[in-house]
């Protein structure tokens, strides 16, 4: 089956995230001079400015900031997709991200829910974090 | 006189539109070229005089891609000797003020031309989603952000849960603004909308429905500025820069500091202010980058009109439709009159030409001061100018 949604295009910085996700980790750079995780990955921690930043991989359970109900697609890939939750997730270990929230009920989801990643694969190269509502 | 190089504005002009679309026929540097004609002929001056020149624009040419000066100089048949090219989004040009001013101050240039215009409506060009999802933007393009309206949704969203902020106080704004483009013949829409027809509109990316996102429309627009001394023997009312700031945080929307609140527009409308010494109650007339209904309401909280979270009550009850009591964005602004994809120039034509006294039935009496305040990208970037009438004191 062929993905024709839009896929990330890797590179130094991301590799070992995407690399993670593959094989079902979430894994984040940890700074090794302050202590503290970001995302997205970046060569140098955006906190400190150390570039001395090892991947960590992290719990998968998070928070819902804030999301977007997306009922017109971001393009006709995501045509099927509709109605659909793309949400800012607040991870335990700090940083934030976006993702999706995979529900059957978009209109359920609430800011502050409780959430813990799962991983869905898009193709050999690419899985994607996404999180579900946790029970 | 305070300086004889206090930064003016001397010449504006904008291109005529037909449901959104140009009324001539020209390619989009033709467009830009016809309008910083017509900009510098109203203040009676020529091409030749121009040796600053600031544009940018979302135009591009084969390799480079965006050197939009060197090619927008290039078909203008100028060699300027002070260019900016700087893009941070719908904002660039409130930053295009900015830098003109300093470069003016400074002796760097005499006529500085700002210049902008897009042909996305007739080519029907607005696809920003359809970009590789390369950088930081691999994390996100790929699951599906509705772009660029699905972060200004995740801001409405979030401004809603900490302060109760509702759909209807936004409509609020998408209504008043509607009033105004009805007192302007140029504007794109002029039918009559109620606040139940924005609620009603279709979802987009939720919160936020059809009616509460800006409008896409072909424009052009250009801006002429000199020093206090040139100006003098120029035909039009001068319009002095007082005051600009600008800043941005982020450009995916995971990195935007605070999803409530606008930090940039903050920074740069403090500066700006504090530059220009003008308080909140010297302000007569505001323009401010509508994009989305929920931009205007950030912006007005951040820009301290209003305190955080009281933008709702602020807007409510039509207070800034035509006869309210603060006069905003009086041109029909992006929601009614145009959005050609950057409409920060546009907000600056519309100050400058309240300040002139030449906006007919919306003219807002007396004014003196006005704030123009541009938002870029997906909140991502502010700039704040202040102008005022006639030369500063």
């Amino acid at each position: 089956m062929s993905y024709d949604k839009p896929l990330p295009v890797i590179d130094h910085d991301s590799a070992p995230y995407w690399d993670a996700a593959r094989e079902g980790r979430l894994d984040i750079p940890l700074c090794d001079d302050c202590g503290k995780h970001h995302f997205y990955p970046r060569a140098v921690c955006p906190h400190c400015f150390s570039d001395k930043l090892t991947f960590d991989t992290v719990s998968g359970r998070g928070t819902v900031h804030t999301f977007t109900i997306a009922t017109r697609p971001a393009g006709p890939a995501f045509a099927d997709d509709v109605p659909y939750v793309v949400a800012l997730i607040d991870l335990e270990e700090g940083p934030r991200m976006m993702s999706r929230v995979k529900t059957d009920d978009p209109y359920g989801v609430n800011i502050g829910d409780k959430v813990e990643v799962i991983f869905v694969k898009a193709t050999d190269e690419v899985t994607f974090p996404y999180f579900k509502l946790a029970v | 006189m305070k300086n004889g190089r206090d930064p003016v504005i001397v010449g504006v002009a904008d291109a005529p539109l037909e449901g959104g679309r140009f009324v001539k026929q020209a390619s989009v540097l033709g467009h830009c070229a016809l309008v910083a004609k017509e900009a510098l002929e109203e203040a009676g001056l020529s091409m030749k005089d121009v040796d600053g020149l600031l544009t940018t624009g979302m135009w591009g040419v084969p390799g480079p891609g965006q050197l939009t000066t060197v090619t927008l100089g290039e078909y203008l048949g100028i060699m300027p000797m002070f260019v900016d090219g700087t893009n941070i989004g719908g904002s660039a040009f409130e930053a295009h003020v900015a830098h003109a001013a300093m470069a003016l101050r400074a002796g760097y240039c005499e006529v500085a031309l700002i210049v902008y215009g897009s042909d996305q409506k007739s080519l029907r060009s607005r696809t920003l989603g359809g970009r590789a999802a390369v950088l930081n933007m691999q994390h996100e393009t790929p699951y599906g952000m509705p772009t660029p309206v699905g972060g200004y949704a995740m801001a409405a969203r979030r401004h809603m849960h900490e302060y109760g902020t509702t759909s209807e106080n936004l409509a609020e704004i998408a209504v008043a603004t509607r009033k105004w483009a009805q007192l302007n013949p140029a504007a794109t829409r002029q039918d009559d909308l109620s606040i139940d027809d924005v609620m009603n509109s279709t979802m987009i990316s939720d919160p936020l429905h059809l009616l509460d996102c800006c409008l896409v429309t072909d424009g052009a627009g250009a801006i002429v500025m000199t020093t206090a001394e040139r100006a003098k023997d120029l035909k039009t009312t001068p319009v002095s820069v007082k005051g600009y700031g600008e800043s941005h945080s982020h450009w995916a929307v995971s990195e935007m500091p605070d999803l409530a609140h606008l930090l940039p527009a903050a920074k740069a409308g403090k500066r700006a202010m504090e530059m220009a010494g003008v308080t909140h109650s010297d302000i007569d007339v505001t323009q401010i980058y509508d994009s989305f209904t929920i931009t205007v309401l950030l912006s007005l909280e951040a820009l301290g009109f209003c305190k955080p979270g009281e933008g709702g009550a602020f807007v409510s009850g039509q207070r800034t439709a035509p006869g309210g009591e603060f006069a905003l964005n009086t041109s029909g602004g992006g929601l009614s009159a145009l959005h050609p994809g950057m409409f920060g120039m546009f907000l600056l034509i519309e100050a400058t030409r309240q300040l002139r006294g030449d906006c007919g039935a919306r003219q807002v009496k007396d004014a003196e001061t006005a704030l123009v305040h541009g938002t870029g990208g997906t909140l991502s970037s502010g700039a704040t100018v202040i102008l005022q009438k006639g030369l500063m004191a």
